[in-house]
């Protein structure tokens, strides 16, 4: 169905455009410039009145959990879906530590299917960098690409033996696979789970050091040098990391980085209550850490913000903090973050909806995350001026894991368009 | 913190850290326990302040000590006490913790004296209980154990009463101490002249200074004009985990020797919270010497802990507004 998008403010980052037209959208579900015909007659249905309102291109999340197959109890491709597009999120790149893990193509294809039968947004996949995640033996990584992955990952399980990291990047550089690392260093983190800082100290918590993500940042960086390989690194934590990507990009390596929504908002004072909804991995840091994220942004080192959406049933929080699972429901607070890093903290807007539509798109390889003539009609339409307070009960995800309870926010979604199809909308 | 364990009118709900504890709250628990210390003495050694009231002792790491001197302290109070020793595997999920707790509340217990091996155990527990039920915290992880750091400043204040003119050194291993954290807010709560810390970086948390002390590595340095010296337990499975090479080392650095001894103050007092490891925290002659008042510090555990959880207890019930967890 033709579809006219009309008056909106259409925001284009990554082609630089921002100004109030008319937006199309040809029977094939693709974004066009030809309104050729201005006879035709459309009906009411096919018109969206966008006046006041934003139009941008559809999220790209680099990191979310639906947590089907293996762990339905916190979460399901459909309750996830249906949280991702009310996020305004139209397309979710899968972490590979479902149950089992995505490690064989069996795996990728029973989540393909499963997303055939609500309505869910584009569905992309990391395959597990070794087999179950163990760090023992790699994955038939050319398989997974041939299923359809996108890149492959470690899902945060750290791989220590530096001769295996070697050979799985080795192996991937032969499929052309980017490959997606979570720098943590076991025996550093170990038993940790917050920052190791003057909190944790106060609070009697085992701490996470700085160290425990830079060692092997720069471990991974002399690899990904050595093998040549295009590698992505997911949620950065500390400035120092910031610092040591900057340098190796100058130097002119292959390597991108993301940040999550929560590590640009909260740090390690967030969980001076022994508040569990704040106990995340890597864990929150110190505000120094939290600026040099910040900058990261503003500078392009750090160039994709996630939501390292995780979601938990109500268990999963009720104990003594370091007995909790770490992680936040985040895929319906990680617009409303990204648009208040542009109203209150003096975030550019073009730079913030880069990182979360065409940077990703880049990252991963995957066709959205524009707005331009000839591409797939993946659009989120944002009231920018309605101001609303987070209540999780509403939220959509099963998930309702978040410390962002009770935050006001300004800009809400109002609809979202997959392939030209309107598949969420709000009033 | 303090908002959990302190009423609206600023009464004691619950006890779980020193930390947010005012000091006239900390000198009013140091009067009352002072009273308590006359009713072992009595042929009846019992008063009626918690009769008709039960007290269960949860214990999810073994200890017998702490557990016998509560146990003391509410018959004392006149309370029915019930020992529960949990096993430490049964319940190493949270579900778990919530049910003990769920069904022991259906017995209507009043208070639960709780230890645990994680650091925030007592302040969760303390957030999902019923509005009049009490909880007072008898060590959780590497967090807090409040009522020792009362009895040992209870015991300071017995023998040097002016804490302004104190320098207080705490030796040995403080990154994994909960006693340590525990008396560090009290002794600056009670504004100490000088709190220190002496310890190889190894046994020292992050930031450590962040808590208001002085930082030695060396013993000899750190225990130079010192009026109190309080020798933590070393635990074994720290030459396991790399912190240290060997007791013998430690010893050598940081053990207690009368020649060391006489480095701090001719009237210093030696404490230490127990069981004592002779030879490798201090020398059996230091431990029996006249400075030593370990012994005392174990009699006074009782007092405190009466007066901890009578004042707990009797917190105005109405003003008690269950704590939501977000």
């Amino acid at each position: 169905m033709i579809r006219l998008v009309k008056n909106g403010r259409v925001i284009d980052p990554g082609n630089g455009e921002d100004r109030i037209r008319d937006l199309w959208i040809d029977h094939d579900g693709m974004i066009t410039n030809d309104a050729s015909d201005p006879s035709k007659q459309l009906n009411d249905d096919q018109v969206i009145d966008a006046e006041a309102h934003w139009v941008i291109p559809g999220l790209i999340d680099l990191a979310a959990r639906f947590r089907e197959p293996g762990e339905e109890h916190k979460g399901t491709i459909q309750s996830e879906s249906a949280a991702a597009l009310a996020g305004g999120i139209t397309t979710v790149c899968l972490q590979p530590d479902t149950l089992p893990v995505i490690d064989t193509p069996a795996v990728v294809e029973l989540v393909q299917q499963r997303t055939q039968f609500c309505p869910s947004p584009h569905v992309t996949m990391l395959g597990a960098m070794t087999f179950g995640l163990k760090s023992k033996q790699l994955s038939e990584l050319g398989a997974l690409k041939q299923a359809g992955c996108v890149g492959v990952s470690n899902a945060g399980r750290p791989i220590t033996d530096s001769q295996l990291m070697r050979n799985i990047l080795d192996y991937a550089v032969s499929y052309n696979l980017k490959a997606f690392l979570t720098p943590i260093d076991v025996h550093l983190a170990r038993p940790g789970c917050a920052h190791e800082g003057k909190i944790a100290t106060r609070m009697g918590l085992p701490g996470i050091p700085h160290a425990a993500e830079t060692a092997i940042v720069a471990r991974d960086l002399t690899l990904i040098e050595a093998t040549g390989i295009n590698a992505h690194f997911c949620r950065l934590s500390s400035a120092r990391s910031v610092e040591m990507i900057a340098h190796a990009q100058q130097r002119g390596l292959p390597v991108t980085a993301d940040v999550a929504a929560h590590q640009l908002f909260l740090t390690e004072n967030d969980i001076s209550d022994f508040n569990s909804n704040a106990h995340v991995y890597p864990p929150l840091r110190t505000e120094r850490d939290r600026d040099a994220l910040m900058q990261g942004l503003a500078d392009g080192v750090i160039s994709a913000i996630s939501s390292d959406h995780q979601p938990h049933e109500a268990d999963a929080k009720l104990a003594p903090f370091a007995e909790t699972e770490p992680g936040i429901s985040a895929l319906e607070t990680l617009l409303p973050l990204c648009m208040k890093l542009t109203q209150e903290h003096g975030m550019e807007l073009a730079t913030v909806l880069r990182a979360i539509t065409s940077n990703p798109a880049d990252i991963l390889g995957v066709p959205g995350g524009t707005l331009e003539s000839g591409r797939v009609a993946d659009i989120t339409i944002i009231n920018p001026q309605q101001e609303w307070t987070l209540d999780r009960e509403k939220m959509l995800s099963q998930g309702k894991n978040t410390p962002f309870n009770g935050w006001p926010f300004k800009g809400m979604v109002r609809y979202v368009l997959l392939k030209g199809q309107p598949l969420y909308s709000c009033h | 913190m303090s908002s959990l364990q302190l009423t609206s009118s600023g009464q004691l709900r619950h006890f779980l850290t020193i930390e947010g504890l005012s000091r006239e709250m900390l000198i009013s628990i140091l009067d009352a326990a002072e009273s308590f210390t006359g009713v072992k003495d009595r042929s009846i050694k019992k008063v009626p302040l918690l009769r008709g009231k039960t007290v269960a002792n949860l214990f999810f790491e073994p200890s017998t000590r702490t557990r016998t001197t509560f146990e003391l302290a509410a018959k004392r109070l006149s309370a029915d006490v019930l020992n529960i020793a949990m096993s430490t595997s049964a319940t190493t999920k949270g579900e778990s913790l919530l049910d003990t707790l769920r069904n022991l509340e259906a017995m209507h217990v009043d208070m639960f004296v709780v230890r645990h091996a994680q650091s925030g155990a007592a302040h969760f527990i303390a957030q999902q209980v019923a509005p009049h039920v009490s909880i007072i915290n008898a060590g959780d992880g590497r967090h807090a154990h409040p009522t020792q750091a009362m009895l040992d400043v209870f015991t300071i204040r017995r023998h040097k009463p002016d804490f302004g003119s104190l320098t207080v050194a705490i030796v040995g291993d403080i990154k994994h101490s909960r006693v340590a954290r525990s008396q560090i807010h009290a002794l600056n709560t009670l504004l100490t002249g000088e709190v220190r810390v002496i310890a190889p970086q190894t046994l020292l948390p992050a930031e450590v200074e962040s808590l208001g002390v002085k930082v030695f590595h060396s013993l000899d340095e750190g225990l130079r004009d010192a009026d109190v010296v309080i020798m933590l337990r070393l635990q074994r499975e720290r030459m396991e985990g790399g912190n240290l090479p060997s007791e013998h080392e430690y010893y050598q650095q940081y053990g207690m020797t009368l020649e060391r001894l006489q480095l701090a103050k001719p009237d210093a007092i030696i404490m230490h919270p127990g069981p004592i490891n002779r030879g490798v925290e201090m020398s059996s002659a230091v431990a029996d010497s006249p400075s030593s008042v370990i012994l005392e510090q174990v009699s006074h555990g009782i007092a405190i802990r009466m007066a901890v959880m009578s004042m707990a207890m009797q917190h105005d019930q109405s003003d008690s507004t269950r704590q939501v967890s977000t």
